[in-house]
């Protein structure tokens, strides 16, 4: 491989680094303002390896591929990795969709190779690793909250078999996220935190907004058009949605000093391309808002189902930093108007039902598409404290009933796994599905309730996976270069796009004991059998005896004189 | 004359370099220890335990910034305050009111949190007995020649101290564990600072040597919080971490501090509590053992002017190209999932199979018997 890249070099007569040594590394960050005033970026970090994990070859040389997960993936025989650490609630009536969704709280789902034999075994061993790596505590996956998905979750990268043994998901909704999941996550990137635009990822502005997520995606992806052979893809996202009140003190007035409290001043060295992405689709004439520095460079993608224009600021050309060295993008509103397109599929959950021993799920999933119909797949994981009641399952749209055309139920089992529900449904155009099903609470071990156990207890999201009608159509050509944030998701189709939602996490409160009984009983059963019992021993061993009452103290001389002259005493 | 003044003069010289090189060598060897570590605990949940946080937070600071790295220290915090919804500046823990000092940073590696803080994985990390699947970051990986630090904080009493409001360790736990520590050689020496109501009872217990322990308050007396911050509500720091951060933030990785210094921090006007310790069961003459020997790491390097050949890199082995082509899995086949048949774990046997094996037996029954008593059946 080729070494002695100086890397301290003058940045404009650096040689750009391309693809060496089947290393590759982009970045790119995309800037969406929102309706609402709040704005949207969104980090991706692309490293691609060509190389093999498999085959029992030793892979020994580790240059922009971090080596701990090159190590976890050959340890364990992975195919697939994806693990998302999220803060908040992506609001899709709002917001629109995310590039990568994600639910709040911890998910981590994997793809291990067909040589694996003890899927359960590895997968544990997997995540004990990976809370090591991210500093997170997903050492509490267990069999109570894994579940094996049977048509969710296919694979993100090529393969040609899906056989569903092989995939394990879970999710931790009680998992906080801040600056110690990003240390490590950071820590992955080829340049670190050092150079690039890496460098604006400063906590104390990320973790003050209304939706932090962090994500690690690993999937093999073809080298070329031919498809070949395989190399692998490490993407590192990062969604951030900053709040208009909290970090723009309601001015409409966006610049990347604000948002992150930095400015750019380089591209990072070891990168081939790392580029800036502003959409201005709402903004075609320039009458919404403005955007300074004013950059020629356009580019049309299509992003979900829709084509969208974007100014494009190129790092890696020095003439973007102009005199200053620096680069600190502005946008600011001029007028307000404008609606935003309304996202096709949308959906809500919440517990309905009073008391502590009866509830009802009610998952609502909303299709605003005028004419057309589409099918949705959605996974429910319900951990096995809330026994649902299965045949209480009613599938509703537009008050008739939906009988979905699949339907993948895995009943729990007490304290061993969780409840698994998969259902297709086709949700009928411009209407809601409203799905419901009944439980009841169940009452723990005094042992199993976590320390604060009023806080009420977590069930993860349910997700919704959907092929969309696209209103353009879609590029099903996987090599071409397109930017890294439409080319997540595999197209197979024109006329439709792969979207997955993720519904509200539920907390739901279950009986919860008074922990002070123990000691209570103990003092008050202690306290009635010592006095009962006392009471008792007397009542059966206590004899009475007559006893003369203690004579004065002149009866007591009379009679010490009585014996001494020999008389009776009185 | 002249010959013996010269000889003199060379045995002075002679005897000085010796004197020189021997109080060099001498400390070298004198603390005994090539690694350190430190194991940092908060044991309180719940937002108004704030301070208990930014006290573990503040020695993780002091203890990183002199020296010790993320991977010889294990750091467990009971709960997250710093991206708390009710703290006003997520991603921040101050120890000072007007937000003066950030303790919590930007580099933070907290191996332990939430409800993985227990008395089960405090002691299991202490003596070393974790699951084989344990990642490196979350075990002491402590031998014979480690100075330990152990930074305890949060509610305690006579006697115990409590984690998470839901469970305690004793002293006689705690003095175990360290005896098993003593045991299996896994410290050279240890220093234990405690920061809780009533500290002092859990060093009382202690018996394995080389120990010694740091408290803030004695037995019948309760530690006091140092300041509440209007803005962010509650009190920031306990006093005695208070005062023991001040007195860290003036220690360098090479100053000469000895441990009698600390043990005058935070005197009973400042911390209203009587800070006590303990060094009987400790070999070296407190005087005598610096402040970096627990709070720093300073490595001794060895500098050599060999070059070393590395091995070249293994080459990987190009395999057979494979012909066949791979492709994309699509996402949501509809037509593939509806007709996928779930495996059925359980054998049923086929429905009507009991209905005929039924209508069978009774043939039988009524061939052989004959057909009157089909009467009595129906």
């Amino acid at each position: 491989c080729a070494t002695g890249i100086n890397m301290q070099a003058a940045h404009w007569l650096a040689p750009r680094m391309t693809r060496q040594c089947g290393n590759d590394f982009q970045e790119e960050l995309v800037i969406r303002p929102l309706h609402s005033g709040d704005i949207y970026a969104s980090f991706q970090f692309r490293t691609v390896w060509e190389t093999d994990f498999m085959r029992g070859n030793k892979v020994s040389h580790y240059r922009l591929f971090p080596k701990s997960l090159g190590q976890v993936i050959s340890k364990f025989s992975v195919r697939e990795l994806h693990i998302s650490f999220t803060q908040g609630y992506w609001r899709t009536m709002q917001w629109g969709q995310p590039f990568q969704p994600s639910p709040p709280g911890a998910e981590l789902w994997v793809w291990f190779q067909d040589s694996v034999t003890d899927v359960d075994g590895t997968w544990k061993e997997l995540t004990n690793v990976l809370s090591g790596i991210f500093c997170a505590s997903l050492n509490f996956i267990d069999s109570t909250n894994t579940v094996q998905p049977s048509a969710s979750f296919k694979p993100l990268g090529i393969g040609n078999e899906t056989d569903h043994r092989f995939l394990r998901y879970a999710t931790l909704p009680r998992e906080i996220v801040c600056t110690e999941n990003l240390t490590p996550w950071k820590k992955l990137l080829p340049c670190g935190s050092k150079a690039g635009l890496a460098v604006l990822l400063k906590s104390e502005k990320l973790f003050h907004s209304s939706f932090h997520s962090q994500a690690v995606h690993i999937r093999p992806v073809c080298q070329d058009w031919q498809c070949k052979t395989t190399s692998w893809e490490l993407r590192q996202t990062l969604n951030v949605v900053f709040d208009l009140h909290n970090s723009a003190q309601g001015k409409r007035e966006w610049s990347l000093f604000k948002m992150f409290s930095r400015t750019l001043t380089e591209a990072c060295p070891l990168a081939s391309s790392s580029k800036i992405y502003i959409d201005i689709t709402d903004n075609p004439q320039g009458e919404q808002f403005e955007v300074s520095p004013a950059t020629p460079l356009l580019s049309q993608a299509v992003v979900l189902g829709d084509r969208r224009t974007f100014s494009v600021y190129d790092l890696t050309q020095q003439i973007t930093f102009g005199t200053v060295r620096s680069l600190n993008l502005l946008i600011r509103w001029k007028s307000s108007e404008g609606d935003m397109l309304r996202p096709l599929l949308h959906a809500e959950r919440y517990v309905a039902g009073y008391g502590l021993q009866t509830g009802e799920i009610h998952t609502l999933m909303y299709n605003n598409h005028p004419y057309r119909s589409f099918p949705v797949l959605l996974l429910d994981s319900v951990p096995w404290y809330l026994r649902l009641y299965i045949h209480t399952l009613t599938v509703t749209s537009k008050g008739k009933d939906n009988k979905p055309s699949y339907i993948h139920y895995q009943p729990s089992k007490d304290r061993l796994r969780p409840h698994l529900l998969e259902m297709l449904v086709q949700l009928p155009p411009n209407s809601v599905t409203e799905v419901t099903v009944q439980f009841e609470r169940a009452l723990l071990k005094w042992t199993e309730y976590t320390p604060d156990p009023n806080h009420g207890f977590y069930v993860g999201s349910s997700v919704i996976s959907s092929l969309v009608p696209s209103i353009v159509a879609m590029d099903t050509n996987s090599t071409r270069e397109r930017p890294l944030f439409s080319s997540f998701f595999p197209c197979k189709e024109e006329s439709s796009y792969f979207v997955r939602v993720y519904t509200e996490p539920l907390l739901v409160n279950l009986p919860t004991p008074d922990f002070s009984m123990p000691y209570n009983v103990i003092c008050l059963t202690c306290t009635v059998v010592a006095v009962g019992y006392g009471s008792l021993y007397n009542l059966l061993t206590r004899s009475f005896q007559i006893e003369e009452p203690s004579p004065g103290l002149a009866k007591r001389i009379a009679n010490i004189i009585r014996k001494m002259r020999g008389v009776p005493p009185l | 004359i002249y010959l013996f003044t010269y000889f003199f003069f060379l045995l002075l010289y002679i005897a000085f370099m010796l004197f020189i090189v021997f109080d060099n060598a001498g400390q070298f060897f004198s603390s005994g220890h090539t690694n350190n570590w430190a194991v940092l605990v908060c044991t309180s949940r719940f937002w108004f335990n704030y301070r208990h946080v930014a006290n573990t937070l503040s020695v993780y600071r002091s203890v990183k910034r002199l020296g010790i790295p993320d991977s010889h220290i294990v750091l467990m915090l009971a709960d997250d305050m710093a991206c708390n919804h009710r703290n006003p500046k997520p991603a921040t823990v101050f120890s000072h009111k007007n937000m003066e000092l950030n303790v919590y940073g930007d580099d933070v590696e907290v191996d332990y949190r939430g409800y993985e803080v227990t008395v089960e994985n405090f002691l299991r990390v202490l003596t070393g007995r974790l699951p084989p699947s344990t990642p490196r970051s979350k075990r002491l990986l402590s031998d014979d020649r480690s100075n330990i630090l152990i930074y305890l904080t949060g509610h305690g009493g006579n006697g115990f101290l409590k984690f998470q409001d839901s469970e305690e360790i004793s002293n006689v736990e705690l003095a175990d564990a360290f005896e098993q520590m003593w045991q299996k050689r896994r410290y050279n020496e240890l220093l234990f600072i405690i920061d809780t109501c009533q500290g002092a009872s859990m060093y009382e217990r202690f018996y394995s040597p080389n120990l010694m322990a740091l408290a803030s308050s004695q037995v019948g007396e309760d530690s006091l919080s140092h300041q509440p911050d209007l803005a962010i509500g509650v009190h920031l720091m306990d006093r005695y971490t208070f005062y023991l951060l001040e007195f860290l933030e003036d220690i360098h990785p090479a100053s000469k501090t000895n441990m009698n210094d600390l043990f005058k921090v935070c005197p009973k006007s400042q911390c209203v509590s009587t800070p006590g310790h303990r060094t009987d069961l400790f070999l070296r003459d407190p005087g005598s053992v610096l402040i970096t020997d627990f709070f720093g790491s300073v490595r001794k390097v060895e500098i050599t002017m060999e070059t070393i050949n590395l091995t070249d890199p293994i080459n990987p082995v190009n395999g057979e190209l494979q012909i066949r082509k791979y492709s994309y899995v699509d996402q949501l086949p509809v037509s593939e999932i509806i007709h996928q048949k779930p495996k059925q774990k359980d054998w049923h046997p086929p429905d009507g199979f009991i209905l005929g094996l039924w209508t069978l037996i009774l043939l039988v029954f009524f061939k052989l018997y004959g057909m009157k008593h089909l009467k009595h059946i129906f």
